[in-house]
C-alpha cells in the first residue's frame, strides 16, 4: 500500500516540495505519494472519508479535520509540524503617526484584514478585537481583503493588500501575523518606521500534517520518523526545508489552537459536524 | 544546561533595518543553546525579533522583570552551522589551489570559494585539469589583457592611399578571406569556453580573450575591405568546407592543436607576408595588429599540448590521428579558394607585369613553404621526431587555417 498524503496547491512550488521529498522519501523504503487539492475543504472531507490518509493542513482545516471525524466517529492527529508552525502572533498595525493607544481606541474606525478564511488576518484577529470589547461589524468597521479564498490565508496576497490600504489612509489599522509585518518592512511595502504595532494577540500554532485514524499504522508512523529525522545538514533535502520554510519537523500537537478555536466558534465559521457554516465563504 | 553569552543593545536599530546582522554576528561566537540577551529601543523590536528567530532556526525565550533591561533572549539554534556543515573550499584562489578535477556541484563558484553542499549539477563536461591546463595560461592571459587595443585608434584608417582597382579588389579578396576564418577562430574558443568547468579560471579568461580578439580582426578586416567601397570577395565551398570540420572537433586538447597550433601557426606567417607586402598602410596596420594577438593563441594552444604530451605520451598518437581524420575528410576538396591564392600572388606581385607576377608566385610559393617550416618546427617542439613532423604537416590542409 502507499501512503497518500494531500497537499493544497497554494503555490507551484508546492510541487516541487513534495515531488522532492517524495523522492527522498520513497529512497529511504517508504511508499508515498501526494495528490494536489485547490482549496483545503475538499481535503479535509477526503480525509475524513479515508480517501487520503495525511494532508497537510492549515491550521482552519486541522480544526474542521477534528469536526468532522468526531461526527463519523473517527479521529484525525497531528503526526508533525514545522518548527516555524509554533507560538506564532498576529498583530494590528496603525501608522505611526497615527492617535491609537490601544485597540479599543479603533472604535468607529475602518479595520483592513485578509481572506475571510485566513486564521492569522482575520479569524483571530476578529476574535481579538471582540475580546478588545469591539463587535466587528458593529463597532468597527472591516475591510476584508479576499485573496486566495479557500487556501485558508496561505496566499500573502490578502495580507499584502491590507497593508497597503493602510499605508494609503484606506483603513485606519490592519492585521497581519507577525513575520509579515517584518517582511513587509523588508521589502518595502510598509517603509520602516511607516507602521507600529498596535498590538499583538496571544500565540498560536499554525500548520500541521493531520493523518487520520483509518491509515495503515505502520506506514503513518514511519512517515512521522522519516520527516522528524530529516536535517538541515543533508544538501539534498535543505534546499526543499528552504521552500517549506522550515528548518526542522518537530512532533505535532494540538494544544495551541484556542484562539482559532474559540474564533471559528464565534464567527460560526463550521459547526460542530465540521460543516462550513460561514456567510460569504464560497472557496 | 545554557549559559548567558552577553547581551546585545540594538539601540534604535530595528529589524526593518538591518539588526539581524548585529542578531547573527553575536550568535557567531556562540553553541547552539547559548542565551543571547538582546535589548533596544525600537517598539517592534520582539515582535520582529520573534519572527525573525523563528524563520532562522532559533528560539526566543521571553525576559521576566528581573531582566534588568533585556528585552528578549535568544536561544541560538544550529541551522546556520547545519548549512554550512558539509561546505568546503572550492581548492584556494592561486593557481597553486587548482584542483585536478572539481565536482560538477561547485558549479560558477569562485575558486576558493567556501561551497555550501549540494545544489544542482553543472553542464561542464571539460572538468579535468590536465584537459584544459598549460601552466603558461595565467600569464598569457595578463599579457592578453595588457594587449587588448581599440580598432578605431590602433589603425589609422584616414591614411592617404590609392591602390590600382585590381590590387585594391585583390586586398579585399584576402580580407573576406581572413574574415571567414576569424569567424572560425572565435566560434571555436567560444564553443570550448562553455564547456570548461569555470574553476580553470584562467583558461576561461585566457579563451576569452582570444575569442574577443577574433571581434576585433573581424572587425578591422572587414574595415579595411569595406574602406573604398568596393564589394566583398568569394568565399568557396573548399574553405568552409575546412573550416568546419575545425568545427566538429569535440575534444578541447585536439580542437586547440588543429586550430592554433596548426591553423594559427600558419596564420602567422601568412599575416607577416601581409605586412610585408601590403600595399598599403591600413593592410599593413590590420595585419600586423592581429599578428600579435595570433602569436598568442598559438603559445598558448603549444604550451597545452606540451603539458598533455608531458603527462601522457599517447596524445601525440591522437594528434595524429586528428590530422589524418581531418585530411582525409578534406582529401576530396580542392583546399585554398583559387581567388584568395590568386590575389596573394597579386599582393606580392604588386604590378602587373609578367616579371612581377612571377615575383608574386614566388612569394606565395615561398610563403607555403615558410607555414610548413612553422608547422614542423612546433610538430618538433611537441616531441615528433622531424620525420613524422614532416609528414603530418603535409597532410594539413590546403585552407592554411
Amino acid at each position: 500500500m502507499t501512503l497518500l498524503m494531500g497537499a493544497v496547491a497554494y503555490d507551484p512550488k508546492v510541487v516541487t516540495i513534495w515531488g522532492g521529498f517524495r523522492s527522498w522519501l520513497q529512497a529511504r523504503g517508504l511508499p508515498f505519494d501526494f495528490v494536489l487539492y485547490s482549496h483545503y475543504e475538499r481535503q479535509v472531507e477526503d480525509l475524513v472519508d479515508g480517501k487520503i490518509h495525511a494532508a497537510w493542513n492549515s491550521p482552519l482545516a486541522w480544526l474542521r479535520a477534528e469536526r468532522l471525524a468526531k461526527a463519523k466517529g473517527r479521529s484525525v492527529s497531528p503526526l508533525v509540524m514545522r518548527d516555524t508552525d509554533r507560538d506564532l502572533t498576529s498583530v494590528f498595525l496603525v501608522r505611526t503617526d497615527s492617535p491609537y493607544e490601544k485597540v479599543s481606541d479603533l472604535k468607529g474606525r475602518t479595520v483592513g484584514l485578509g481572506a475571510i478564511d485566513s486564521p492569522q488576518a482575520t479569524l483571530v484577529p476578529r476574535s481579538f478585537l471582540r475580546e478588545a470589547g469591539l463587535t466587528p461589524g458593529d463597532d468597527v468597521t472591516i475591510r476584508r481583503y479576499d485573496v486566495g479564498v479557500g487556501l485558508h490565508g496561505d496566499h500573502i496576497g490578502g495580507e499584502r493588500d491590507a497593508a497597503r490600504a493602510l499605508l494609503a489612509g484606506d483603513v485606519e489599522a490592519a492585521a497581519v501575523i507577525d513575520m509579515n509585518h517584518l517582511l513587509f518592512g523588508r521589502e518595502g511595502t510598509l517603509p520602516p518606521g511607516s507602521t507600529r504595532v498596535l498590538a499583538q494577540t496571544s500565540t498560536y500554532d499554525h500548520c500541521n500534517l493531520t493523518v487520520v485514524d483509518s491509515a495503515p499504522a505502520d506506514l503513518v508512523k514511519k512517515f512521522g520518523d522519516l520527516l522528524l529525522s530529516m536535517s538541515y545538514a543533508d544538501p539534498e533535502v535543505r534546499p526543499l526545508l528552504d521552500l517549506e520554510g522550515l528548518k526542522m519537523w518537530y512532533e505535532g500537537r494540538s494544544s495551541n489552537y484556542s484562539l482559532l478555536e474559540t474564533a471559528v466558534e464565534e464567527e460560526g465559521f463550521y459547526d460542530a459536524d465540521g460543516s462550513v457554516t460561514a456567510e460569504e465563504y464560497t472557496p | 544546561m545554557t549559559a548567558a553569552s552577553g547581551v546585545l543593545d540594538l539601540e534604535e536599530l530595528g529589524f526593518e533595518r538591518g539588526a539581524h546582522l548585529l542578531v547573527q554576528q553575536a550568535l557567531k561566537g556562540m553553541h547552539p543553546g547559548q542565551e543571547l540577551g538582546v535589548t533596544g529601543a525600537d517598539p517592534a523590536l520582539t515582535v520582529h525579533l520573534e519572527a525573525w528567530c523563528r524563520q532562522n532556526g532559533h528560539r526566543v525565550r521571553q525576559a521576566v522583570d528581573t531582566d534588568f533591561g533585556i528585552r528578549a533572549w535568544v536561544v541560538r539554534g544550529r541551522a546556520d552551522l547545519d548549512r554550512w556543515a558539509g561546505a568546503q573550499r572550492a581548492g584556494s584562489p592561486g593557481v597553486d589551489g587548482i584542483v585536478e578535477n572539481p565536482p560538477a556541484d561547485w558549479g560558477l563558484a569562485a575558486r576558493g570559494a567556501l561551497i555550501e553542499s549540494g545544489g544542482p549539477q553543472t553542464p561542464f563536461d571539460i572538468t579535468h585539469r590536465d584537459l584544459v591546463w598549460a601552466e603558461i595560461a595565467p600569464a598569457l592571459y595578463a599579457s592578453a589583457a595588457s594587449a587588448q587595443w581599440d580598432p578605431n585608434t590602433a589603425i589609422d584608417w584616414n591614411a592617404d592611399f590609392t591602390l590600382k582597382p585590381e590590387i585594391e579588389q585583390a586586398v579585399v579578396q584576402v580580407m573576406t578571406y581572413l574574415i571567414e576564418n576569424e569567424q572560425a577562430a572565435l566560434v571555436i574558443p567560444s564553443k570550448l569556453l562553455a564547456r570548461v568547468h569555470p574553476h580553470f579560471r584562467e583558461v576561461l579568461q585566457l579563451l576569452a580573450v582570444q575569442a574577443a580578439d577574433e571581434a576585433r580582426h573581424m572587425e578591422v578586416f572587414t574595415r579595411r575591405a569595406l574602406l573604398h567601397g568596393g564589394e566583398m570577395g568569394t568565399s568557396s565551398v573548399s574553405g568552409r568546407e575546412s573550416l568546419s570540420t575545425l568545427l566538429e572537433e569535440a575534444e578541447f586538447s585536439m580542437a586547440s592543436f588543429l586550430l592554433s597550433v596548426l591553423g594559427e601557426g600558419s596564420f602567422l606567417n601568412l599575416l607577416e607576408f601581409l605586412d610585408k607586402n601590403a600595399p598599403d598602410p591600413v593592410t599593413r596596420q590590420v595585419t600586423r595588429m592581429a599578428r600579435r594577438d595570433e602569436a598568442r593563441h598559438v603559445a598558448f594552444g603549444v604550451a597545452h599540448l606540451q603539458h598533455q604530451a608531458d603527462l601522457d605520451p599517447s596524445v601525440r598518437h591522437r594528434m595524429r590521428a586528428a590530422v589524418e581524420r581531418r585530411y582525409e575528410s578534406l582529401v576530396d576538396t580542392s583546399g585554398l579558394n583559387q581567388d584568395v591564392f590568386d590575389s596573394l600572388v597579386v599582393l606580392a606581385a604588386g604590378d602587373w607585369t609578367p616579371a612581377a607576377i612571377a615575383k608574386g608566385y614566388d612569394s606565395v610559393m615561398k610563403l607555403q613553404s615558410e607555414m610548413d617550416d612553422g608547422r614542423q618546427r612546433r610538430l618538433i617542439h611537441l616531441g615528433f621526431p622531424s620525420s613524422e613532423a614532416a609528414d603530418l604537416s603535409a597532410l594539413h590542409t590546403k585552407n592554411f587555417m
